[in-house]
């Protein structure tokens, strides 16, 4: 026991830092901040350091080559013992911070904290949900497979938009002319150096933020934040009503990101690694690119925008909204804090949770795109073969052959980019059938060249048969005029 | 010497070591810059223009649209099969040929021929397109991107470039005025 006193002694005699420590440690913290909705940040630190760590033992495997990365990736998921655990391990914490880091800043928000004087920390946490973000999708980009090389090209796509610099921005990215070896090697410079670097750097600052002005006090209604007084206040809270963080508001903290990582260890147990999928092989085309989850919604917006109005919102939708939260706690850094008394807060949380979980959940099932293989795969539900002539099964077959069911539903199967056609004898009458499917028109492609005269009859013929049970099907209008003006 | 004298030496003295400092930074600069602006300095790499092969013309039978690949010209060994890269040949009456390339002119997902109801299909966003590779519905804004070709000695040649996007004029894929070959 001595011994090692002497030895921290030996030590503390050089770096002079127990001093310091033992005063951070013990430093006041408001009574009320030892609470449950405290521990989002200390978590998003736990999870940043499991992914160090996981990182570099990946690292000590993965090979950052265009034509070997895939393969060690296999080596890494069933040669190597474990290594599919450390693989699960890294996706997951990566799953899970950006999930918890989204909700620190709700939480931050909610409460206030960006307010006098912790502008420059809300500053910072924007910064490193920035990073974070980009660790996400770079990392997304090292598992280097099909989705990985079509999400570059989207990733190309969309900055190629931008106004003049676009097509050197691409070259920038891509590191070539294509997606290849140099876009890996650079991305793996960017994943594993450049932004660690940074977040490492950032997440000190911020913490430095966090100990110099004091966590945010537990807002309470009616206590105003004025520039003039607030320093002063929060001295005498921390003062009279004060615990010291260790060990006082740690423990939660501690219990939480203890929860956290077990939580990421039972999920990379039980649902295992992410991919990776197909090969990077650009000429296997049989493939429906998807990405991550924390990039599903951007997904839908990009599939649900107006055409016309996609590449303004990708272009100034981004500035905006970085623009938006760094001005936060300029526009509002003084005034109440509690979200009790701030129901405009608490909407934007809402509506920025409800917009996300909705274009999430859509982005699962992408009624947008085109189901490549219904056409082949997806029987027409019996009901509507059932007694039905020649010419109409006749066109039946001819709505499968020609990939209609890519696109539109019968019986809830097929995909769902165009309308749904169980009833369709309802809503068109036999012309309308014709010139829709002749013309297109209402984003359906035109078929007039690709249907002969024969083959547009008895595919209409089939439509005109496909209504729901105790419904008339459409009749033509004009022969209704027709007939009213006989009578 | 007054203190004072000497003071003002001394951040003379730092002043000018700073000067040097940011003088031989400023001359360190100007590689590291050149370096990494590499990929967008193009004379190095103009090579990849270069006309390639995609096979005998007879591998593309008149009427037909068919999947072609080449190996990239700017490919390096390490680049393993990303640099092998898809497209789609038409050949439109015997006579004239549409290389497409393989990116939807939307976001660059991967096309997909369907010959029974001559269309390309995107799986990502639902772009279609006919078969003279004009947009069809979806969220493109325009068609799809074509490749100069020409037919010598009976071979099937293609200028590739680079990977074409909406926004990238040095594609050289874009200015082309449909079915007018400028090589044949």
């Amino acid at each position: 026991m001595r011994l090692i006193q002497k030895i921290s002694h030996w030590f503390d005699e050089r770096l002079q830092l127990s001093t310091p420590i033992r005063e951070t440690m013990a430093h006041p913290v408001p009574r009320q901040t030892a609470s449950w909705a405290y521990v989002f940040g200390s978590a998003a630190l736990t999870v940043f350091g499991l992914q160090v760590v996981t990182g570099i033992l990946l690292a000590l495997l993965y090979v950052p080559s265009a034509g070997e990365a895939w393969n060690s990736l296999q080596v890494l998921n069933h040669q190597i013992a474990l290594g599919w655990f450390i693989r699960a391990l890294h996706g997951w914490g990566s799953n899970f911070m950006v999930a918890i880091v989204l909700i620190h800043m709700a939480q931050v928000f909610l409460f206030g904290a960006y307010k006098f004087p912790r502008e420059l920390t809300w500053i910072v946490g924007v910064l490193l949900l920035l990073m974070t973000l980009g660790m996400a999708f770079t990392g997304q980009v090292l598992r280097f497979d099909q989705d990985a090389y079509w999400g570059l090209g989207i990733g190309a796509s969309i900055s190629s938009r931008i106004p003049v610099l676009g097509p050197w921005i691409v070259n920038l990215l891509l590191g070539g002319p294509i997606i290849a070896g140099a876009t890996l090697s650079r991305f793996f410079a960017l994943h594993v150096f450049v932004v660690p670097g940074s977040l490492i750097a950032f997440v000190g600052l911020h913490l430095l933020l966090v100990l110099k002005l004091g966590i945010n006090e537990w807002p309470m209604p009616g206590r105003i934040v004025r520039r003039a007084t607030y320093l002063q206040e929060y001295h005498e809270l921390t003062r009279k009503d004060g615990i010291p963080f260790v060990p006082g508001a740690v423990t939660k903290d501690l219990f939480f990101s203890g929860f956290i990582l077990l939580s990421i260890a039972v999920c990379a147990v039980y649902f295992g690694p992410f991919g990776p999928s197909g090969q990077p092989d650009p000429t296997i085309i049989q493939t429906v690119p998807r990405p991550d989850y924390f990039f599903l919604w951007l997904y839908a917006v990009l599939s649900l925008l107006p055409p016309s109005m996609e590449t303004p919102a990708l272009l100034i939708g981004p500035v905006i909204a970085l623009a938006v939260l760094l001005a936060l706690p300029f526009v509002s850094g003084e005034g109440e804090k509690s979200w009790k008394r701030r129901p405009i807060a608490v909407l934007t949380i809402l509506l920025a949770a409800v917009a996300l979980g909705t274009l999430t959940h859509l982005a699962g099932n992408a009624p947008w795109s085109p189901v490549m293989d219904a056409w082949s795969a997806e029987p027409i539900p019996a009901q509507y073969l059932k007694s039905r002539t020649a010419l109409e099964r006749q066109g039946a077959l001819v709505f499968q052959a020609k990939q209609c069911h890519n696109c539109h539903a019968l019986g809830g199967v097929g995909g769902q980019r165009g309308p749904e056609l169980d009833r369709i004898a309802v809503e068109l009458a036999r012309d309308q059938l014709i010139r829709q499917v002749i013309q297109g028109g209402g984003n359906m492609p035109a078929y007039g060249k690709n249907l002969s005269p024969a083959e547009t009859t008895a595919l209409v013929a089939f439509l005109e048969t496909v209504y729901p049970a105790g419904q008339a099907p459409a009749r033509d209008p004009s022969r209704s005029v027709e007939f009213r003006s006989s009578q | 010497m007054t203190p004072s004298d000497d003071l003002s030496r001394r951040r003379m003295l730092v002043k000018l070591g700073l000067f040097f400092n940011g003088a031989v930074g400023v001359i360190l600069a100007v590689p590291i810059v050149r370096y990494l602006l590499s990929p967008v300095i193009r004379e190095r790499n103009g090579g990849y223009e270069s006309w390639l092969a995609l096979g005998p013309v007879e591998q593309f039978p008149a009427g037909q649209t068919r999947l072609a690949t080449y190996r990239h010209p700017a490919a390096n060994p390490s680049d393993g099969e990303t640099a092998n890269i898809p497209c789609w040949v038409r050949n439109v009456d015997g006579q004239m040929f549409q290389v497409f390339a393989i990116n939807c002119a939307h976001l660059g997902c991967p096309i997909r021929w369907f010959p029974q109801s001559g269309l390309f299909m995107c799986p990502c966003h639902g772009g279609v397109y006919y078969e003279d590779g004009s947009r069809a519905s979806g969220p493109p804004e325009r068609g799809l991107f074509e490749y100069r070709y020409k037919v010598e000695a009976g071979k099937l040649l293609i200028q590739a470039g680079e990977m074409p996007t909406v926004g990238a004029p040095t594609a050289r894929l874009i200015n082309i005025p449909l079915g007018r070959p400028p090589c044949a």
